[in-house]
């Protein structure tokens, strides 16, 4: 009823598409969404700001029928709805684009997109459907090729999958769960014209992103969840700067500045030499990679998820064979060696999977910590781990690295994931290692913890270690790394050393540095 | 040793293969491995050829048959896709249950003596082609038949329908399905009843028509699990599914024939000269079954031969994006 009123009180102003009111919704042991406000209007990019855990995903997954709320009330274009499955939300007019892309690799675009309809009745006849959807697909722009199959596509074309599967159910209010993750900065430029494109024809769009920068560039208004509850409801972007919105999402100050002191790189401490892997399915996914890390530098590896730097890491953290080429640790062949083997040498690891390589999840943080030091004295005596020594040795290492813990008997499993990855990064920090690989070390944590996580990296190249930091948001590889190589297909593009986002970009989606030079002369 | 008889004996034995496989494709296409295959093949048999005996009727006993596979199969769907419980032990001992069963209930059976069997044809003039008739054509079972028409059947079903498309999806990517609005646990029901119910009618086609009579564990044999392996080797394709079967089929009457002359080509036989080299032959289909199953355990491999992504783990909504 009150919907109503505000649907006809603001006439002047455009509709109100959605409105959600006092929306709670409670996981075992976490409160997602508390009492939370929302409103959409018609023509608008909303940006749902907040951190990861702040309850934005939650909130939008409630929107689009995935989960049902535990309390509150949905008013769609003025009419309240209780939706029961995806299936409901659709027919009202949303569509959600999931962070991970919800499309079936195997099958082909035109598939997809049928998916869950009820035309066609029974038998598929493609054929027509392949005209008919990229008809579809030119309307808006999208270019896309009906018959290619999922899997061959590259992300960016993924995605623009998953807005037509939306379009073509005829969704005008489009939820977009974190859609720039993934993406080159030339295409998430493509996708940010989709979406003013799609806007000026009257569709609504959610933003939902935890990335400051893009957020100022695209939104009309933004709205900030933090813990749950909302901070700011429907601001104007542009009257509203940067700190400010950090500050609404964390509920304190944040440095954006890091200070990367000056210094010049010792001796070359990783060498590798035309390395080949496969991936998990037999495929070629390093074809060639030469690179160098020397001690006291931050060497970026630059790429879109899935050219071959989850497998390149593996195979010098000594967890994949690699088929032909050469790692060289201080000059010493640690090619195929055991994992062991490279540890002794001055190897440190940073996982990309911090909850089940990184860490023990069931073990206790004491458990967790001396797994690299449980075979040497003093925490080895003889056969038996003297536990006195290693308490000791977490009690250090969680006052040194400030991490928050209720006690080093605690296992690894209840840690938030700011402090799970202190407590790798304490662990293998502690071993002072000549070769740290970093992977993906502040993915998923809040804007307060990437802080932490980064000034430690910075530490540790002062203190004259070699780190190759394998990283896919392009910001945080700029403003740590003093080079970057860029990673496509397996191969290595080119090397930048002057932080050029363009030609990054270029190289990210497949451009050699060659031709990009030839290009600028 | 005529090869027209071997290859035409494989045909009608490799029904029951083919039934069982494609049944069995049906289930893990969704998503759901199902182990249980031998045991729910067995309970067939045994109640198709239970009810025959009782009515006379062999329709009726392929119907109950198929039934009753469907049926038992359901405990395995709600333990695996409601339960969430793993698909392997689950499978396992619906094996085992289903196996029980048809030993307790299918006591005395054996003695039952004769019983009317499906009816066996000949297709005019089809038969009448040079060697593809008298293989494909020629006095066999009208299940033989029915199976011809099954395999171009299973496979547009799967390829060229939606509700197919709805099946490789949610055995592919549940998560985009559910999204869309499309019932995964409903359909996972579905398509495991209907692994059990073809099951069932494989097990049917053994005691009614392709090996007429209940002999206890005997009947089946272990051919269900060789259907597991065939599913594999088939890369979960109907097509290359009845390749395997009537292949497996040929080979097992080719390892009896073999058997009985005491020369092959000229050469001093020496199957029938070491009667126990048989048994080694006999245990081939199912050394192949195993090595099949171990290679097609590894996760590697089981993406390279195209399984769907999604075999055996249950579906849970809100594991992603959470």
């Amino acid at each position: 009823m009150d919907g109503r009123q505000e649907f006809e009180s603001h006439s002047s102003e455009p509709p109100v598409v959605v409105e959600m009111r006092g929306i709670i919704k409670r996981f075992p042991g976490v409160l997602a969404n508390d009492h939370v406000d929302f409103k959409l209007y018609q023509g608008e990019i909303h940006a749902l700001l907040g951190e990861n855990g702040a309850g934005k995903s939650t909130l939008m997954n409630i929107l689009a029928g995935l989960y049902r709320p535990d309390a509150g009330e949905i008013y769609v274009k003025g009419k309240l709805v209780h939706f029961s499955s995806p299936r409901d939300a659709i027919k009202a007019g949303i569509g959600m684009i999931h962070q991970h892309f919800m499309l079936v690799p195997s099958q082909t675009v035109t598939e997809n997109i049928l998916l869950g309809l009820d035309q066609p009745r029974f038998i598929l006849r493609l054929s027509e459907y392949h005209q008919k959807i990229a008809e579809f697909a030119e309307r808006f722009g999208l270019k896309i090729d009906p018959k290619a199959k999922i899997w061959q596509l590259s992300v960016g074309e993924q995605q623009r999958v998953e807005i037509l599967k939306m379009l073509y159910r005829g969704a005008d209010i489009l939820i977009m769960d974190e859609p720039t993750a993934v993406l080159a900065p030339q295409e998430i430029e493509a996708l940010f014209i989709t979406l003013r494109k799609m806007v000026s024809e009257g569709k609504s769009i959610i933003f939902i992103s935890h990335k400051l920068h893009e957020v100022m560039e695209i939104a009309d208004r933004v709205s900030v969840l933090s813990k749950g509850k909302v901070t700011a409801s429907g601001v104007p972007a542009k009257g509203i700067t940067r700190q400010e919105l950090a500050r609404l999402m964390v509920g304190r100050e944040v440095l954006f500045r890091l200070d990367k002191k000056e210094q010049a790189p010792g001796d070359v401490v990783l060498q590798v030499e035309d390395l080949h892997a496969e991936n998990d399915k037999g495929l070629p996914a390093l074809r060639g990679v030469s690179l160098t890390v020397r001690a006291g530098e931050i060497v970026g590896l630059a790429g879109v998820a899935g050219n071959g730097q989850r497998e390149l890491a593996q195979v010098i953290t000594g967890l994949r064979k690699c088929t032909k080429g050469k790692i060289l640790l201080n000059g010493e062949d640690i090619t195929n060696q055991p994992v062991s083997y490279s540890i002794q040498r001055g190897l440190g690891h940073i996982p990309e999977d911090r909850t089940h390589v990184g860490t023990s999840p069931n073990l206790s943080i004491t458990d967790n910590v001396i797994m690299k030091k449980y075979r040497q004295p003093p925490i080895a005596r003889g056969m038996v781990i003297d536990m006195n020594q290693a308490s000791q040795f977490a009690q250090q290492l969680v006052a040194t690295y400030d991490i928050m813990v209720p006690t080093i008997r605690t296992p690894a499993r209840l840690l938030s994931g700011g402090n799970l990855q202190k407590v790798i990064l304490a662990r293998e920090i502690s071993g002072n290692p000549r070769l740290l690989v970093a992977v993906q070390p502040t993915r998923g944590l809040d804007v307060g913890a990437i802080e932490g996580i980064q000034r430690l990296l910075l530490t540790q190249r002062e203190a004259g270690a070699a780190i190759l930091l394998i990283s896919e948001e392009l910001e945080e590889l700029i403003s740590l790394s003093d080079r970057i190589y860029v990673i496509y297909e397996g191969k290595i593009m080119g090397e930048v050393t002057d932080g050029n986002i363009e030609v990054i970009g270029l190289m990210m989606t497949g451009t050699p540095m060659e031709q990009i030079r030839q290009g600028v002369q | 040793m005529d090869p027209i008889i071997i290859l035409q004996a494989g045909v009608a034995s490799g029904t029951v293969l083919l039934f069982a496989t494609i049944g069995e494709i049906f289930a893990e296409r969704s998503g759901v491995l199902n182990l249980g295959v031998e045991g729910m093949m067995l309970l067939g048999a045994m109640s198709a050829f239970s009810i025959t005996v009782k009515t006379g009727n062999p329709w009726l006993g392929l119907l109950v048959a198929m039934l009753a596979g469907g049926l038992i199969s359901q405990i395995h769907a709600f333990i695996s896709i409601h339960l969430q419980a793993d698909q392997v032990v689950s499978g396992l001992a619906l094996g085992f249950l289903a196996t029980g069963i048809s030993l307790v209930l299918g006591e005395g059976l054996s003695k039952a003596g004769t019983v009317s069997l499906m009816p066996s044809f000949s297709i005019p003039v089809l038969s009448q082609i040079p060697i593809v008739g008298p293989i494909f054509f020629t006095r066999h079972s009208v299940l033989t038949y029915f199976g011809y028409l099954l395999i171009p059947a299973a496979w547009y079903y799967i390829n060229h329908t939606r509700p197919g498309m709805n099946l490789r999806a949610i055995g592919e990517f549940p998560a985009a399905a559910d999204t869309l609005g499309i019932n995964i646990y409903r359909l996972r029901y579905f398509y495991v009843f209907l692994g059990g119910v073809m099951a069932g009618l494989a097990g049917a086609t053994i005691s009614l028509a392709i090996a007429p009579g209940w002999f206890s564990e005997m009947t089946t044999a272990g051919q269900g699990w060789i259907a597991v392996g065939l599913v594999i080797f088939a890369q979960w394709d109907p097509i290359r599914a009845a390749f395997g079967s009537y292949t497996f089929g040929a080979l097992r009457r080719l390892i009896l024939d073999i058997q009985g002359p005491t020369t092959i080509l000229g050469l001093r036989n020496p199957f029938y000269y070491n009667p126990y080299w048989g048994f080694f032959l006999q245990m081939l289909p199912y050394a192949f079954t195993i090595i099949v199953l171990v290679i097609g355990s590894r996760e590697a491999i089981r993406k390279r031969l195209g399984a769907p992504a999604a075999l055996g783990t249950p579906y849970i909504r809100g594991e992603r994006g959470l």
